[in-house]
């Protein structure tokens, strides 16, 4: 389907979404909580293996119709471990906050507006974003600028294959990104530890990279709320935090965003963020990282040493020919 | 068989102060430490050290206020029980989480701020540590005291270290700050002012006959 026919959603359109809350929210108050409802459906198909053994995982399996491109020799982190430490500020500042918070958190009906130099423009449900393209499992290196990292299969669809049906104009040099701004849904949101809501960009050039992915889900699951759902960016060669969650919104500017953590703190978090081992941060040593990863019990020997662009030099190193990545950082 | 409450409590006082060490080792026996178990075992062991030394600092105010003298007594077992978490502590972060990489704690030392005054503040309380004994404390006299000082440098350090390793949740380190402020407000001499009792409080002055070592 061919976005031009979603760019025409009028405003009433999206008010069944109030009424839609106040239902789930009358189905709370019956003691009939969402999580019982998908975990009834969860048990009717049959997760992939690795969730199988899972009883956390409460998430609907999607389903997934391209494997096997993207995949890595390294052992995956479990599905337990990435989604109960997660670096969500608006749900906590401990890594453990998310999992035990974004309870409350709505990811259904969502809906993204697409803003700036494209051609298509608008305001568009999730479900009309994707329908056009196929989910697609990769699995990616995540580097935290924290030092530490995890290995992930995500769900989800390249960014590109989104952006390009919205034909950004030749003025489309950034790409930014926004999340949801919902305090009431996100506890965390009531300090003001960053300057909310949370705000991503990328080059163009980088956002249409074929690794730049928009994932839905991750272990063949929907993604959990702790982990941005329903929408977020994974960008392989960047630190963590360049991964936007709970997108609302997608704009392409002509000049370059203002992204959160470039904000907060501009002499440790650069615009660009890639995973440099040769760029240390004042805080984390960047040469190495602490892999979290394997099963069973994992005290020691889990430091190896940190790739340049995380290991996808090959593929992402050409977009910075000639920079300085020491100034640029 | 004890002396008196105070010295009949300290082993009770010794088995409390052992008891997050115990929590540690159980959590990690039974793989309780969560998804990044070695950081769980800094943040604990990091911040065990921390209340510790804030709970030595805490005993002079807490004379003045009380009039109870001889909670002095307890001061240097949590001073020591202090120094043995920092050094769990640190050992963690060089044979744990650095692991392999052990040799880059000098580069570690020298260009990360959080770690040069973590470092520094654990130097610092070597001297202390091992001047902590009667004997020391005989041969040292005055000057005891005066380098004992040195321990409200190490608990500005060691807050410097939390406040500087938080990414922009900066609550909790404040939180310590202010307890450190507290602390150090309730030494002002208005207190003394008010008060008929001007005991100096270090070095703590053992009430004789002084029969085992405390
Ligand atoms: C040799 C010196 C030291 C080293 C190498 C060291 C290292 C570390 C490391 C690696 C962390 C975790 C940082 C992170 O997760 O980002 C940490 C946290 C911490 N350290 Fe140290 N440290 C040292 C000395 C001290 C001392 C002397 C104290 C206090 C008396 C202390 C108290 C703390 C506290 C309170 C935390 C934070 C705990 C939390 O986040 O909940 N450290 N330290």
């Amino acid at each position: 389907m061919h976005p031009r026919q979603r760019n025409d959603v009028r405003p009433s359109e999206i008010t069944p979404e109030r009424v839609y809350r106040q239902r789930r929210e009358l189905l709370k108050m019956l003691g009939i909580g969402s999580v019982g409802l998908v975990a009834g459906c969860g048990s009717e198909n049959a997760p992939s293996a690795a969730i199988a053994e899972d009883s956390s995982a409460t998430e609907k399996p999607l389903t997934i119709a391209k494997k096997g491109e993207y995949t890595l020799p390294d052992p995956q982190t479990s599905f337990k471990d990435a989604t109960h430490y997660n670096n969500y500020y608006e749900f906590g500042t401990d890594k453990s906050d998310p999992a035990r918070t974004s309870g409350r958190f709505k990811p259904t009906p969502w809906s993204v507006e697409i803003a700036g130099h494209a051609e298509l423009t608008g305001k568009f449900t999730l479900e009309d974003i994707l329908k056009p393209h196929a989910l697609e499992e990769r699995v990616y290196r995540h580097r935290c600028v924290e030092g530490w990292s995890m290995v992930i299969p995500w769900d989800g669809i390249s960014l590109a294959d989104l952006l390009k049906r919205f034909k950004p104009t030749a003025q489309a040099k950034y790409v930014a990104f926004t999340t949801v701004n919902r305090p009431s849904e996100m506890s965390g949101m009531r300090s003001a530890v960053l300057d909310w809501p949370y705000r991503e960009g990328l080059r163009i050039d980088e956002a249409m990279h074929p690794l730049a992915f928009l994932s839905t889900g991750l272990y063949g699951r929907e993604l959990p709320n702790q982990n941005g759902a329903p929408l977020r960016l994974i960008v392989p060669w960047k630190y963590g935090f360049k991964g936007i969650k709970s997108i609302v919104k997608i704009e392409f500017t002509d000049s370059r965003p203002r992204t959160t953590w470039n904000l907060a703190g501009p002499g440790e978090y650069g615009f660009y963020s890639n995973v440099n081992p040769d760029v240390d941060h004042p805080r984390w040593s960047q040469r190495t990282e602490r892999r979290i990863a394997g099963d069973g019990f994992n005290l020691f020997g889990n430091r190896i040493e940190t790739k340049p662009f995380n290991g996808y030099a090959d593929q992402v190193a050409s977009l910075y020919a000639g920079m300085d990545l020491r100034k640029n950082f | 068989m004890f002396r008196d409450r105070i010295a009949a409590s300290k082993p009770l006082v010794f088995l409390l102060c052992l008891v997050p060490l115990a929590a540690l080792v159980w959590d990690t026996i039974q793989n309780e430490l969560g998804t990044d178990p070695v950081a769980q075992l800094e943040h604990r062991t990091g911040l065990w050290a921390l209340r510790l030394l804030l709970a030595t600092l805490a005993i002079t105010p807490l004379r003045r206020v009380t009039d109870w003298n001889k909670a002095v007594r307890y001061r240097r077992m949590l001073g020591l029980f202090a120094f043995f978490y920092v050094n769990v502590h640190f050992a963690v972060y060089l044979f744990i989480d650095l692991g392999g990489y052990s040799a880059d704690i000098v580069e570690q030392i020298a260009k990360k701020p959080y770690i040069t005054v973590g470092f520094t503040a654990w130097l610092l309380l070597l001297p202390l540590a091992f001047s902590s004994t009667q004997k020391a404390m005989r041969r040292l006299g005055r000057r005891w005291g005066q380098l004992h000082k040195l321990v409200y440098a190490i608990a500005l350090l060691a807050l410097l270290h939390f406040l500087w390793l938080v990414k922009a949740d900066k609550r909790e380190p404040l939180a310590y700050i202010a307890v450190f402020a507290l602390l150090m407000l309730w030494r002002l001499p208005w207190k003394k002012l008010s008060s008929p009792d001007r005991r100096p409080s270090p070095p703590p002055r053992t009430h004789a006959p002084q029969t085992q070592s405390d």
